[in-house]
């Protein structure tokens, strides 16, 4: 201990008080040197002022118990030796889910479940035999609900039946004063008004795994609580799960309620207003039920999904009513895959509906112009091999136009390999593939749209010359999923904007202010020039309406619709065997996928359609008719001009949910 | 060789009540712990408690050993050391019901948080007992003690653990209470931070943000969370009644109707099973301890160590006063333990370590050392 020698002893000298020679007191002080002065007379006050505090406290705590435990003692030895206070969990109502009109798709119901406090219940054996009985259940089953859950204490409540009807419902409120223990209890359970439609848009409700409690999403969550798994129920699961309230309750010996003593009303989640029209939706479904693949239409001036349909589709009430292990595995083990939303967790490669693309590409970097012929003789010979175009007989001299109208192969060969691959992926991915879109629909698949760098890095080999022929046309590497190929179609019948589609159109709370509207957001202005779209469009459009057109068969006398047909190579193409021969050879689950991606009027568009047919061959026979079939339903549904249904699109994205 | 009046001055009335209030503690641990303990003789957390409580007595004796005087040398590194604790804490730390507050060391899991009630203690009175530094300092020799306290604080906020942070505050505040603030200076703090008040209220906080602050101050307004622990700490303590339902007797403790029943809201245990007369006994032991504390402060002959007495007796006091207030339904509900009574490692161990160090000073009152 350093003391500075400017420190004056006499300061330490006034804090003692017992000096007695001066002897002592010089010792002292030269002891004290070491040391700093003590603060004895300083810290007084403090001490005082302190300790008198403590004291006032000290009172105050034992009046306090004194008023507890003798003035109001036999109060509260009462209140802890004949009734008990028990925590009861009110569940909150999940958000309704309305289609764009405010027609309700999902709605809640009561739904009765029978539980059992161990605890509060005389003879368990006698009860669990008397509850089969009412309710015509096997004593069994019961009994072994009881020992699974051995583990858990034994006034936690435990749930025996789930969801019972009204009949056995209705026996044991009858019953239910000779039950102690027994009691029933209301959660509110979905309800799907049509069940099956849109069920991979909504999705479905399950409990929350293990896995999912631990995550950071979750964390509010209680092992027991139902989340969404698929569509808006998993992506806007924040919004419509709401917060559970409860109440304290005063009971009796048997567990019968006695009193309210307070309540925390629950909140109820957020409802939500999809943009889904609901009318157009099932004769969506209905369309495409035959087959198994996917439709997506959505408002190419705005980007909201109108109808998205996945064949086939899953019966939802089948969660509601609690999905058995037996059906859980037959539903996953369905070589269909039910449950999966191929428009928009499914990638395809997107054949010839990719030339539009690769045209605009072509135009805006220059490679052609409208006024180019390339000569298409039925081949192209590269490397010593020669890559077919689909007429065998060729389609001789071809300019952009009739490229696209007839969809010609050889054309785009000679463009992508004047763009080369990186080029290719460039002007794809502005135009929205190979990228999530960001709908609120989860899972998602970005797609793939390769890139020499990719090929490198995924598969550790340069990217060949060859491959940039197969990707000309939209094979090869190549992946798309029928949203994606919905929205790029929207942005070039737009004149170049790039939505990123959304089926939520407004989220409302219980509070009137609660409201948020959901506009779409524009991801991109496409960087190529209006003249170019132009062309596109009219080759889009010359593909319906003109007599060499793929899809000629479909044209409308009410409405002039623009599109492309796609044939998505499922099995690589022998080099020496024509297509017609090999299409015959196929096997069903070997057959090309069938593509059209449309829209609606031409002039004006109001209505993107895209449809994909798994193993449905060709896009013109297979695809084309029922894009027909849905722009069709879609006139029928809008009267008026189709345009006027929808609300100003706010451009801003500060509107949006950030959902998840 | 150990000094006679090393021995001489051993204040062997602060170990008695230690003692005494170690074993009242013992007796509603094992009765709060009574299921636990049935289920399983060999591995529960009253077991677990006793282990900790040997370590403890172990801390106890090896802190009387060191000469208080010594500790000033590592003051500012065991500062910097548990700092560091802290800030690894969010790194890798282990988490438990969504704070994370502990650190894993070959198995034993322990708070840093903890030490740092003992750690700011030690700094600042090593800090305040340089003599540079005089009583009542001026507005700026503030600034460095302020800094020290505010950094660990915010750090054990963002765990997030109100009830240690609080106790880390309170701790530094108690010291700068006894090396002297002026009135004037008080007045200034109050004077800037009233007025914010009321606009932050108003237009900073979020509508649950206040709901919070709101439940804290007034706990019936959440009946399911706070007020739900309030009320049944109430019936607990009520129906123990003058005599109390006798040990292991307690209905209310027993079921499980009281949450937290082992760690902050013990003394109702106690209230329970041993009424008024129990509560008082303990509440004076608290108070005897606190008196003999002050005793040894006023008594050494240097600020340091009588800073240092005044510290550590003021974690023990005012957690106590704290704890107590909140399971009496007079206070806000914050987790912070009863000393020596609640369940909790790490907890224990710091404040048998205080208590070594008020003894430490307590022996070496007179001894002066010429070097």
């Amino acid at each position: 201990m350093m003391r500075s020698k400017t420190s004056q002893p006499g300061q330490a000298q006034t804090g003692r008080s017992d000096p007695d020679s001066l002897s002592d007191k010089l010792s002292r002080q030269i002891l004290l040197a070491n040391w700093e002065p003590t603060d004895e007379g300083l810290f007084q006050r403090q001490y005082l002022l302190l300790v008198g505090v403590l004291i006032l406290i000290l009172i105050i705590y034992v009046l306090r118990l004194w008023q507890l435990q003798i003035l109001n003692g036999a109060r509260y030895r009462y209140l802890s030796e004949n009734n008990r206070v028990r925590l009861e969990e009110i569940p909150a109502p999940r958000g309704i889910i309305f289609d764009r009109h405010g027609i309700p798709l999902v709605e809640n119901r009561p739904a009765y479940h029978l539980m059992l406090v161990r605890e509060d219940v005389p003879d368990l054996d006698g009860t669990l035999e008397q509850v089969a009985a009412i309710c015509g259940n096997a004593p069994d089953e019961l009994r072994k609900i009881v020992e699974d859950n051995k583990a858990t204490r034994s006034f936690v409540p435990l749930r025996l039946m789930a969801d019972i009807d009204r009949d056995c419902l209705a026996r044991l409120e009858a019953r239910r004063l000779r039950l102690p223990g027994v009691f029933i209890r209301v959660e509110p359970r979905r309800e799907y008004k049509f069940n099956g439609s849109a069920a991979h848009v909504i999705g479905y409700l399950s409990e929350v795994s293990e896995e999912e409690l631990k995550k950071d999403e979750y964390k509010q969550y209680a092992a027991g609580e139902s989340v969404g798994k698929i569509g808006v129920e998993r992506g806007l699961e924040p919004y419509l799960h709401g917060k559970s309230g409860g109440r304290q309750v005063e009971v009796d010996a048997v567990g019968r309620r006695i009193r309210l003593l307070s309540e925390t009303l629950p909140i109820p989640g957020r409802n939500l207003w999809l943009t889904i029209d609901a009318g157009l939706q099932r004769k969506v479904e209905s369309i495409l039920s035959d087959h198994i693949g996917a439709i997506v239409a959505l408002d190419p001036k705005s980007g909201s999904i109108l109808a998205m349909a996945s064949s086939p589709t899953f019966d939802q009430e089948r969660f509601v009513r609690g999905l058995k292990a037996k059906d859980w595995n037959e539903m996953s083990a369905d070589p269909s895959h039910p449950l999966l939303n191929r428009a928009v967790n499914a990638a395809y490669p997107p054949g010839s509906t990719y030339k539009p693309i690769m045209e605009l590409a072509g135009l805006q970097e220059g490679a052609i112009n409208a006024r180019s012929h390339l000569s298409c003789p039925g081949f192209f010979r590269f490397a010593d091999r020669n890559y077919r175009c689909w007429k065998e007989t060729g389609h001789g001299s071809v300019d952009p136009h009739r490229a696209i109208v007839e969809s010609c192969d050889v054309f785009f060969y000679q463009l992508g390999m004047k763009l080369g691959v990186d080029r290719i992926a460039r002007y794809a991915g502005l135009f929205g593939l190979g990228e999530k879109s960001g709908v609120e629909l989860r899972p998602e698949s970005p797609g793939l749209i390769p890139t020499s760098e990719w090929k490198k890095r995924a598969k550790g080999v340069a990217w060949q010359k060859g491959e940039t022929i197969s990707i000309s046309i939209g094979q090869g590497f190549d992946l798309a999923t029928p949203l994606q190929m919905a929205v790029a179609y929207a942005a070039i019948a737009n004149g170049g904007t790039l939505w990123q589609p959304h089926v939520v159109g407004r989220i409302e709370g219980s509070h009137p202010e609660d409201v948020t509207e959901v506009g779409g957001r524009v991801r991109r202005k496409i960087p190529v020039a209006p003249e170019y779209f132009k062309m596109v469009q009219a080759a889009l459009a010359g593909v319906v309406n003109e007599d060499r057109g793929t899809a000629k068969q479909i044209r409308m006398a009410s409405i002039r619709i623009a599109g492309k047909t796609g044939t998505a190579q499922v099995v690589r193409m022998p080099d020496n065997v024509s297509r017609k021969l090999l299409a015959r050879i196929t096997k069903d689950q070997e057959r090309d996928h069938a593509w059209f991606v449309s829209y609606a009027p031409a002039e004006d568009p109001a209505i993107v359609v895209s449809v994909l047919v798994e193993h449905g061959g060709h896009g013109s026979s297979t695809a084309a008719p029922l894009a027909r079939q849905v722009i069709a339903a879609y006139i029928e549904s809008e009267p008026n001009g189709p345009a006027q249904a929808e609300a100003a699109p706010v451009p801003a994205s500060n509107h949006r949910p950030s959902s998840g | 060789m150990v000094d006679r009046r090393l021995i001489e001055n051993f204040d062997w009335w602060i170990l008695l009540v230690f003692f005494a209030i170690i074993l009242v503690g013992l007796v509603a641990l094992y009765s709060a712990l009574y299921q636990q303990i049935q289920a399983s003789a060999t591995n529960n957390l009253f077991i677990r408690q006793v282990a900790w409580l040997l370590m403890g007595l172990v801390c106890f004796v090896g802190f009387l050993m060191i000469d208080y005087q010594k500790l000033k040398h590592f003051s500012l590194w065991s500062y910097l050391a548990v700092v560091l604790l802290l800030l690894l804490v969010p790194v890798v730390g282990t988490e438990v019901n969504g704070a994370k507050r502990w650190l894993s060391l070959a198995g034993v899991r322990f708070q840093p948080s903890e030490f740092m009630k003992l750690i700011i203690v030690l700094h600042l009175a090593n800090y305040f007992s340089s003599h540079e530094i005089k009583t009542y300092p001026r507005l700026k020799e503030f600034v460095v003690p302020v800094l020290l306290t505010a950094i660990p604080v915010l750090l054990i906020l963002l765990e997030p653990d109100l009830g240690t942070a609080l106790m880390v505050l309170i701790a530094a505040m108690t010291l700068i209470y006894f090396i002297g603030i002026r009135l004037k200076f008080v007045l200034i703090l109050l004077i800037v931070t009233l007025p914010m008040i009321w606009p932050v209220w108003n237009y900073a906080l979020k509508p649950y943000q206040k709901e919070r602050i709101l439940i804290l101050l007034s706990p019936e307004r959440d009946p399911l969370g706070a007020g739900y622990h309030i009320r049944q700490s109430k019936i607990a303590i009520g129906s123990g009644k003058l005599w109390g339902k006798g040990f292991l007797n307690g209905t209310q403790t027993k079921l499980r109707f009281l949450p937290e029943k082992h760690t902050d809201f013990i003394f109702s245990v106690l209230a329970e099973e041993w009424g008024f007369l129990g509560c008082g006994l303990l509440l004076s032991l608290f108070a005897a301890l606190v008196y003999l504390a002050f005793r040894v402060a006023r008594r050494s002959k240097d600020r340091f160590g009588a800073l240092l007495v005044i510290g550590m007796t003021g974690l023990i006091l005012w957690q106590m006063v704290i704890n107590i207030g909140m399971v009496l339904g007079m206070m806000p509900v914050v987790g912070i333990p009863l000393p020596f009574v609640s369940y909790g490692g790490s907890s224990l161990l710091t404040l048998c370590i205080a208590i070594g160090l008020i003894e430490n000073v307590s022996m070496r009152r007179y001894v002066f050392h010429s070097r």
